[in-house]
């Protein structure tokens, strides 16, 4: 499952688009719940449009920027972070209970979700493939820090890492470290540079 | 349940793959696919618990076979048929039986909410009880091994760990997937050693925490 493409066409010898099994299995339930009247065709594109356009990362990208800048900001944020990202405005009324942990020199954390793939949708929008992969949901916990070199991150001896498995309905989000070299940049730019996978815990943020 | 969903701490699934520029979806059935199944909690009740353990209980070469977004379609027919919201016949032909009932939609495009998009809502209840446990306790993760769903995973059983932090209240997922009651119970922050899960070759600072609520722990 790690890294599998699963593509919505296969392609023949002739070079036709051929809609594969799944997309067809698919297409046949949405056919019939339509039918029955269980769900409303403009509802479901909302929704995949909502998914697509209006959740993601960049969310979770403003949280970092405004702890960055704003001291007593970072304090609610790690003493209570639900109503603290609830000021930055783009959650509902029904609010997640979120927890956001700080990276420092001497600590790294890291999320996972072991048993399924739990993942703060409202901050950083759907997880991604490798986030869900077996490999990662074994590994993390038993071997952190081969997880992270993986990605390219070795991290020493003298760095405490920290891993948070996903196990009840509290989602956590990591405070990445602010990258030296930044400090003229004001709150939207450092917006710009912070990553998803930063505030997953798989990476630093990095001046580009 | 000890079901192949409890991955944490197994060998042998290779390095992890970051993909670069990866799309929202690889194909659009999987937009398809995740919007039914949030539309069908407005019918099925919105229990993330239960929906949950729809996926646990697939087959496990399924469940290791199938992506995310196959393991969410198919643990999706299998709710709506036993809710009886579906038939299996119908499931294959992609049509109604001849003269079943044809409902209204509850969600439409007009009611729907950032709720119907993402998994919000708190699970947090207050219930007044007085927390058994303290931050800085000493606990040890029960050696129980429920057939049903539960968030306890295997790698902590009988581990011996700090509490953290006290969440309050939270609905027990151990009863409400079942359809027995929300069962709230204080919910905990625990933090185990990396040596005390995984052996004195691990780094001394390192540490997993995981959420655990007060019947999965014992004093230590």
């Amino acid at each position: 499952m790690t890294g599998a493409h699963h593509h919505d066409h296969d392609h023949d010898h002739e070079g036709q688009d051929v809609p594969s099994a799944t997309a067809l299995r698919v297409k046949a339930l949405e056919s019939l719940l339509v039918e029955k009247g269980l769900v409303d065709p403009a509802a479901l594109d909302a929704i995949v449009d909502a998914y697509e356009t209006k959740i993601g990362p960049r969310n979770g990208a403003r949280v970092v920027a405004r702890a960055w800048t704003d001291p007593a900001y970072k304090a609610r944020l790690l003493q209570d972070a639900t109503p603290a990202i609830a000021e930055i405005g783009f959650m509902g009324s029904e609010r997640p209970h979120m927890i956001v942990v700080e990276n420092t020199p001497t600590t790294h954390n890291l999320v996972v979700c072991t048993l399924c793939s739990c993942y703060p949708w409202l901050v950083l929008g759907l997880p991604p493939v490798w986030y869900k992969s077996t490999a990662y949901r074994s590994r993390a916990v038993i071997d952190p820090r081969g997880v992270l070199a993986d990605f390219g991150l070795t991290l020493g001896d003298d760095v405490a890492v920290r891993v948070w498995d996903s196990t009840a309905e509290t989602r956590y989000l990591v405070l990445p470290e602010r990258p030296a070299g930044t400090e003229g940049m004001d709150e939207e730019a450092l917006a710009g540079i912070v990553t998803r996978d930063s505030m997953v815990g798989v990476a630093k943020v990095v001046v580009p | 349940m000890n079901g192949v969903h409890d991955l944490g701490g197994m060998h042998g699934f290779g390095p992890v793959r970051p993909e670069t520029d990866e799309p929202v979806f690889h194909a659009p059935w999987e937009g398809r696919v995740i919007a039914m199944r949030r539309l069908m909690g407005a019918w099925l009740g919105y229990n993330i618990d239960a929906g949950r353990h729809a996926i646990e209980r697939l087959p496990p070469v399924d469940y290791l076979r199938f992506s995310y977004y196959e393991k969410w379609f198919q643990s999706l027919i299998n709710q709506l048929v036993a809710a009886e919201l579906v038939t299996p016949d119908e499931v294959a032909t992609g049509h109604k039986a001849p003269g079943a009932v044809v409902a209204t939609p509850p969600i439409t495009l007009a009611n729907v909410q950032a709720s119907t998009i993402a998994p919000t809502g708190s699970y947090q209840r207050d219930t007044g009880a007085n927390p058994r446990f303290a931050p800085g306790d000493i606990v040890r993760a029960r050696n129980i091994h429920p057939e049903g769903h539960t968030r306890l995973p295997r790698y902590v059983r009988g581990h011996v760990g700090t509490i953290e932090r006290d969440h309050g209240a939270h609905v027990l997922p151990d009863s409400h997937a079942h359809g027995a009651g929300e069962a709230p119970e204080t919910l905990y922050t625990v933090r185990f050693t990396a040596r005390e899960l995984w052996g004195t070759t691990r780094n001394e600072g390192d540490a997993i925490y995981l959420d655990l609520w007060e019947s999965y722990l014992d004093p230590a």
